[in-house]
């Protein structure tokens, strides 16, 4: 076994090192102190007592599954679109929808606040417009408006970039064999950008179900999300171990959607070809 | 459908961007309020740069940048020429999975797990700080290193093995066809990892907010503290400035094309300068 991982295992040895030191020793970490009480010993009480938290797991699944929805709702037609444009249209629109990427999250999150704040920016619009003011910041739609207006971009490109690659001699010869446009949507455009479809949901559900910055913001203080209560056990109690316990649970949570998810995908996709 | 399509993308486009505009136009207001515009000074920008918190941050957000874009090229570079010379194909998987799961994991997980070995450590060392910008530095190079490798990994797979080998046939030594033919062959992959490293550490937030130090802060943690309090135009400004200075290299970076490109360019316009010059040679010869 040694002399057959020898030349490569060598060679990557530094990068070995630092996995099993940063990547793989934190977790272990956070199952230790998952299950063990501050004194040190073994215990499940930790676990057991997430129950507590049961209805900010459920929000917190909630909003992240209403957001990714309305992003995929809003984004698909947006990737469709920009895919069908001209090669200087997409250049353009690629600049557009970059730029929110590389603009830091807690600015973006921090100007949508000024602008639904209740002294913020649209109020002071309805009230020269004689209209009455509203109040988001601090319901749950201000919250999910916020991880959709974050993320969205991270929707798009993927499904984008898998649309693009479509051939369009499919779409062509479907619509040969009489297929109207909304039949090819559903039966060649839709089944083929699947994959798009599925990392970009990935992309969104992933960052929106353990934020904290967001529902700190656009929530108020009155909002809490796992990632709210996983902050505050570690920056404000340090409770450490309750914290371990939710970002474990949580952790596996993803992993688990993420699996199903990508069974689900695979078995599609590979349908067709063995046909 | 032609103009549906066009009308769509606009709208989604000018949603995505109105709070952007609207904070840009605010932070040249003349007073605080964030509802309506006062005027036009530039007061939160000289009260910006008259703070040198802002400076420090910017230094400190650039030297862990730069730091985390070095180390994590380096450490990934080799891990993907190792790899792919690895004989286990299960080791390798292993591996490889292992080295994604700061790319897969939410960010928060990734963080309060860097956080809890760094107590730990601090604990068992006895530190007072047990946490600093080296706690930082290790933790921005560990959440960087799998977007190097993913953008290595396929540079050092398509390469042609038997190329390194002709070289050590012809008396380099591995060490030396590594630098002089291998390096060279996968640089475009190094340089476009190295760039994507650097602009990871540049903006993340998350991470550092569980592994940073009192001593050490950057431009993502200095936004987070100024909003924890009251909203002030200053932040506008500094945000402004940061939006710019992405636009003008997301910019740049599109339209002079990614390195990859530049170099083919230039490689190609010496080419062509060559065809000339052998074109003209034999024309001159002639003339004289």
């Amino acid at each position: 076994m040694k002399k057959k991982l020898s030349a490569g295992a060598a060679v990557a040895s530094p990068h070995i090192v630092w996995t099993v030191l940063f990547i793989v020793a934190p977790l272990l970490f956070v199952i230790y102190y998952a299950f063990t009480s501050p004194e040190g010993g073994f215990t499940l009480d930790n676990i057991l007592g997430l129950t507590e938290y049961a209805d900010i797991f459920r929000t917190s699944i909630e909003m992240s599954v209403i957001a990714t929805f309305v992003c995929f709702l809003v984004g698909y037609p947006l990737a469709y679109f920009m895919a069908r444009s001209t090669e200087r249209q997409k250049k353009i629109y690629m600049i557009l929808l970059m730029l929110p990427m590389w603009t830091n999250l807690l600015i973006r999150t921090y100007s949508m606040m000024a602008i639904l704040d209740d002294g913020g920016f649209l109020n002071s619009i309805l009230l020269a417009m004689d209209m009455a003011p509203v109040h988001i910041v601090g319901t749950k739609g201000a919250v999910i408006f916020g991880i959709v207006y974050d993320f969205f971009p991270y929707m798009v490109l993927p499904i984008y970039t898998t649309i693009s690659k479509i051939d369009r001699r499919l779409i062509e010869a479907a619509n040969d064999l009489g297929c109207n446009n909304a039949q090819v949507m559903l039966r060649v455009i839709l089944p083929l950008s699947k994959a798009g479809i599925v990392s970009g949901i990935t992309m969104v559900f992933v960052p929106s179900i353990s934020t904290f910055y967001i529902s700190q913001k656009l929530g108020g203080g009155t909002f809490e999300l796992i990632g709210d209560t996983i902050e505050r056990q570690f920056q404000s109690y340090s409770t450490y171990n309750i914290g371990a316990a939710i970002s474990l649970v949580m952790m596996l949570l993803i992993l688990l959607s993420l699996a199903v998810m990508n069974r689900f995908s695979d078995g599609e996709e590979t349908r067709p070809i063995k046909r | 459908m032609k103009y549906f399509s066009k009308i769509y993308i606009a709208l989604v486009f000018l949603l995505l961007y109105i709070p952007i505009l609207v904070l840009m136009l605010f932070s040249f207001n003349k007073t605080s309020n964030t509802g309506a515009f006062d005027g036009f000074s530039l007061y939160w920008y000289r009260e910006l740069f008259r703070s040198p918190e802002a400076f420090n941050a910017l230094k400190n957000t650039l030297i862990l940048a730069v730091s985390t874009a070095l180390i994590s090229t380096v450490i990934g570079t080799v891990a993907a020429v190792g790899m792919v010379k690895m004989k286990s194909r299960v080791f390798r998987a292993l591996l490889q999975s292992v080295t994604n799961i700061p790319m897969m994991n939410p960010e928060i997980v990734t963080g309060i797990s860097m956080m809890l070995l760094f107590v730990a450590i601090g604990t068992f060392l006895g530190l007072a700080d047990k946490l600093s910008f080296w706690t930082m530095l290790i933790s921005h190079v560990t959440f960087c290193l799998p977007y190097v490798i993913l953008s290595v990994l396929p540079r050092v797979r398509a390469m042609d093995k038997s190329i390194p080998e002709a070289a050590q046939d012809l008396g380099c030594t591995p060490v030396q066809s590594f630098f002089k033919v291998e390096l060279p062959m996968i640089m475009p992959g190094i340089v476009s990892g190295m760039i994507m490293a650097f602009t990871l550490s540049l903006d993340d937030f998350v991470i550092s907010y569980f592994t940073n130090g009192n001593d050490f802060q950057t431009l993502p943690l200095l936004i987070y503290s100024m909003t924890k309090k009251e909203v002030k135009p200053d932040i506008y400004a500094l945000s402004t400035l940061m939006i710019l200075a992405v636009t003008v290299l997301l910019i740049l970076s599109n339209f002079s094309g990614s390195g990859d490109d530049i170099a083919r360019r230039r490689h190609e316009k010496k080419l062509r300068r060559a065809e000339k010059a052998a074109k003209q040679t034999p024309a001159n010869a002639g003339k004289h």
